[in-house]
C-alpha cells in the first residue's frame, strides 16, 4: 500500500540546513496498523506530512497503491489528498461552524459528491463512531472524545485508501484516549490502513507494528502483540 | 454549476455573518462610495438636463445676423455706413446655402431694442413690436399661454392681427380680461388679438413685452417696404453653424459692397456656441463625477480586500484543514473572491438604493422649479449598469490580492499555525 524508499528531507534553517529525515525506507501492506514513534525533533512529523502530501520530499521514492507521488502541484496534490488519504489531527481541526454532520460530509463536498448523497454517506460514517444522534451538533457542544470521533468519521468520509492519525490521542485523557483507539481498531479491523504517529507507549503498543524513528532513520521496526483497547473502556 | 452550488453560499453568508459588525464597517466604504458616485452622476445628469430644459424651444443649430454700420472704406463707400437688408437678401441667401433648414426674416419697428407705444382703451405699453414669419417659431419656440401663434395665412392676407407677451397683456389688460379677440393699437394701426405667449425661461431674445404681428402686415401698415431688419437662421443637422455664418457673410459682404475685412458691418449671433459650451461643461462635469466616483470606489473596494486579508489570516488553519481534506486552491480561491463580490454588490446596491432616495427628494424640492437648473436629476440604466459592472470587476481584481494570499500558505504551515 506504502512504500517508500530512502527519502530524504531538509529544511533550510537560516544559512543552515536542518536535515531532518536521512534516507527513510519504509512499506506498509494494506490493512496494517502502524505507529510510528519518535522523541521530538526524530522527524515523524515531517514523515507524516510526506505521506499526507503535505509537504514534498527532497528525494526518494513515495508510491501509493502503486501510484507514484512525485513534483505534484497543489490542485493535484489536494485532489490525491482527497482521494487516498484520510486525515485525523491531534488538535481535532473540526470547522467551528459547521455541524459534525456537515464535518464529515466535507470531503465528498470536495469530491463534488451530490448534496443529499453527501449527507447520507456522513450520517452513515457518524453512527459507525456512535455519534449518530449528534449529527446536528456544533464542535463546541462536543466533548475532545467525541470531536476526536467526529474527526474520525471525517477522515473515513472519503472512503481513503489510508487514514493517517497524527498524535490522536494527545489532547485526550487516558480513558477518552482509549476510546479512540478502540474505534481506531475497529476500523482497522474492517481492513483498512492506519499509520498512527504518537509518543505514547501505550497508544503505540495498540497498533500491530511499531517504527522508531530517532535523528531522522529508523532504528526499529518491529511486529507486536497488539493490546485491545476495549478492555480499559 | 459553482454559482448555485448551495454549500458555497451557505459558506460565504457563514462568514460574513460570522461577524457582522466587522463586515458592516467593511462595506460603509463601498456603500458611502456608491453614494458619492450615484450622487454625482445624478447631480451631473440633473444639471445637463436643467440646461435642456433652460434651452428647451431654441433650436441648437441656429443662428441670427443683422446689419450694422460698416468700419472700412470701400468701393468709395465711406465708413460708418449703415447697412440695411432687404427681403429679397432672404430668398438669395437661401437659395445659395442649401443646408439652411430655416430663415425667417423679421423687422422691426423703429430702433434695435427700441420700444413702440402700443395703446388699448386708455391704457399704454412701451413694446418691441416685430414684423415676422411663422417660421420664427421653429428657432425660438414661444409657450403660448392661450391663443396660437402667427400662420401662413395670417402673412398671404396680410391679416391685421398679432401674438402678445404676457408682460405687454398685463399692461394693456385687467387681469382676467379676456384678450383674444380685441384689438390694440399701434401708430395708429388696430390689430386683433390671436395669442398670449410666457417668455421662454432664461433664454429670451424678444424679450418679455413684445408684440409680433405678420411680416407682410407690418409692411403696409408701417410702409416699410422691402426692408428687412434681421434674420433667424437654423441650419441643417450636422451642419457647422460657423461655415454657414461665414458664407452668408460673404454673400452679404459682396452685396452691399462691405470691405471683406470689415469685421463689425454684419452683426451675427451663434446660438450652437452656447451649446456647445455648455454641453461640453455637462459632458467635463459627468467624467470627472464619474472619475471621482470611480476612484472612491475603488478605496471602498481596496477597504473590502483589506478586511479580507485580515479574514484569511484568522482563517488560515481552517483553510488548511479544508486543503488537506482535498480543497483544490482554485476552490480556495474562488470562495474568497465571491465573497469579495458579495460584499461589494451588497454594499454598493445598499448605497445606490440610498442614493437613489436622496435624488429623488432633490428632484422633488428643485427639480420643478425654473430658477434653478436642475431637473430629473438620476442615473441612466446604462450608468448604473457601466458603474455596477466596474464595480464587481474592481471587486475580482481586488479579492484576488486575499485569495492568493490564502493559497500562498501551504498547508502544512496553516495546519501548525495555532
Amino acid at each position: 500500500m506504502i512504500e517508500i524508499k530512502d527519502l530524504h528531507k531538509s529544511y533550510k534553517m537560516g544559512s543552515n540546513s536542518l536535515h531532518v529525515l536521512k534516507g527513510i525506507n519504509f512499506t506498509a501492506e494494506e490493512g496494517e496498523l502502524v505507529a510510528i514513534m519518535g522523541s521530538s525533533g526524530s522527524g515523524k512529523s515531517t514523515l507524516l506530512n510526506i505521506l499526507g502530501m503535505l509537504d514534498g520530499a527532497d528525494s526518494g521514492e513515495y508510491n501509493l497503491d502503486n501510484v507514484p507521488i512525485k513534483d505534484l502541484n497543489e490542485t493535484k496534490a489536494a485532489q490525491y489528498r482527497n482521494k487516498f488519504l484520510g486525515f485525523i489531527f491531534q488538535s481535532f481541526n473540526l470547522i467551528n461552524y459547521k455541524s459534525a454532520l456537515e464535518n464529515v460530509a466535507l470531503p465528498l463536498y470536495y469530491q463534488k459528491v451530490n448534496r443529499k448523497v453527501r449527507q447520507e454517506k456522513a450520517l452513515k460514517y457518524l453512527e459507525q463512531v456512535g455519534l449518530k444522534d449528534w449529527a446536528t451538533h456544533l464542535p463546541s457542544e462536543l466533548s475532545g472524545g467525541q470531536k476526536q470521533r467526529v474527526a474520525i468519521a471525517r477522515a473515513m468520509a472519503a472512503e481513503p485508501k489510508v487514514l493517517l492519525a497524527d498524535e490522536p490521542t494527545g489532547a485526550l485523557d487516558s480513558t477518552t484516549s482509549y476510546e479512540v483507539m478502540d474505534l481506531i481498531q475497529k476500523i482497522n479491523d474492517a481492513g483498512n490502513t492506519i499509520l498512527v504517529v504518537t509518543h505514547e507507549e501505550d497508544i503505540a503498543h495498540m497498533c500491530k507494528r511499531i517504527v522508531h524513528l530517532k535523528d531522522g532513520v529508523i532504528v526499529e521496526d518491529k511486529k507486536i502483540e497488539q493490546v485491545r483497547a476495549a478492555q480499559y473502556v | 454549476m459553482w454559482l448555485f452550488d448551495k454549500d458555497l453560499w451557505v459558506e460565504i453568508f457563514h462568514t460574513l455573518g460570522q461577524n457582522l459588525f466587522r463586515t458592516f464597517l467593511t462595506m460603509l466604504g463601498v456603500i458611502f462610495a456608491m453614494i458619492i458616485l450615484v450622487l454625482l452622476l445624478g447631480s451631473s445628469n440633473g444639471m445637463s438636463n436643467g440646461f435642456n430644459k433652460v434651452f428647451a424651444g431654441t433650436a441648437s443649430n441656429s443662428l441670427f445676423v443683422w446689419g450694422q454700420s460698416t468700419s472700412e472704406p470701400y468701393k468709395g463707400f465711406e465708413r460708418g455706413r449703415r447697412i440695411r437688408y432687404k427681403i429679397e437678401d432672404a430668398e438669395l441667401i437661401k437659395k445659395q446655402i442649401p443646408e439652411i433648414e430655416v430663415l425667417a426674416p423679421r423687422i422691426e419697428l423703429g430702433n434695435y431694442r427700441g420700444t413702440t407705444t402700443v395703446y388699448r382703451n386708455g391704457q399704454t405699453s412701451g413694446s418691441a413690436v416685430y414684423g415676422d414669419y411663422p417660421e420664427i417659431d421653429n428657432i425660438t419656440k414661444k409657450r403660448l399661454v392661450e391663443g396660437r401663434f402667427l400662420n401662413q395665412t395670417d402673412i398671404d392676407d396680410s391679416k391685421k392681427v398679432c401674438v402678445i407677451g404676457e408682460e405687454t397683456y398685463k399692461l394693456l389688460f385687467e387681469k382676467g380680461e379676456k384678450a383674444i379677440g380685441q384689438d390694440i393699437r399701434i401708430n395708429g394701426v388696430f390689430f386683433s388679438v390671436v395669442g398670449i405667449f410666457k417668455p421662454n425661461n432664461n433664454i429670451n431674445i424678444d424679450g418679455e413685452n413684445a408684440v409680433f404681428i405678420p411680416f407682410t402686415t407690418f409692411q403696409k401698415a408701417f410702409n416699410s417696404g422691402d426692408r428687412m431688419g434681421w434674420m433667424a437662421i437654423a441650419v441643417e443637422p450636422g451642419t457647422k453653424v460657423v461655415v454657414v455664418e461665414k458664407e452668408i457673410k460673404e454673400i452679404l459682404k459682396k452685396k452691399y459692397d462691405i470691405h471683406p475685412k470689415d469685421e463689425r458691418a454684419i452683426g451675427s449671433f451663434d446660438m450652437s456656441e452656447i451649446f456647445n459650451n455648455i454641453t461640453a461643461f455637462t459632458t467635463v462635469l459627468k467624467g470627472f463625477s464619474f472619475f471621482v466616483g470611480i476612484f472612491t470606489l475603488l478605496a471602498g473596494v481596496i477597504a473590502i480586500s483589506n478586511i479580507l486579508l485580515i479574514t484569511v489570516k484568522e482563517r488560515t488553519k481552517e483553510i488548511g484543514v479544508r486543503r488537506a481534506l482535498g480543497a483544490t486552491p482554485k476552490v480556495v480561491k474562488r470562495q474568497i473572491v465571491v465573497e469579495a463580490i458579495v460584499l461589494t454588490a451588497f454594499a454598493g446596491l445598499i448605497g445606490f438604493a440610498i442614493a437613489v432616495g436622496f435624488l429623488a427628494i432633490a428632484d422633488s424640492l428643485w427639480g420643478s422649479g425654473d430658477e434653478f437648473p436642475f431637473v430629473k436629476p438620476m442615473v441612466s440604466v446604462p450608468q448604473f449598469i457601466i458603474s455596477f459592472l466596474l464595480m464587481v470587476g474592481l471587486s475580482v481584481l481586488i479579492g484576488l490580492i486575499p485569495a492568493n494570499r490564502a493559497i500562498k500558505v501551504r498547508p502544512i504551515e496553516a495546519l501548525r499555525e495555532e
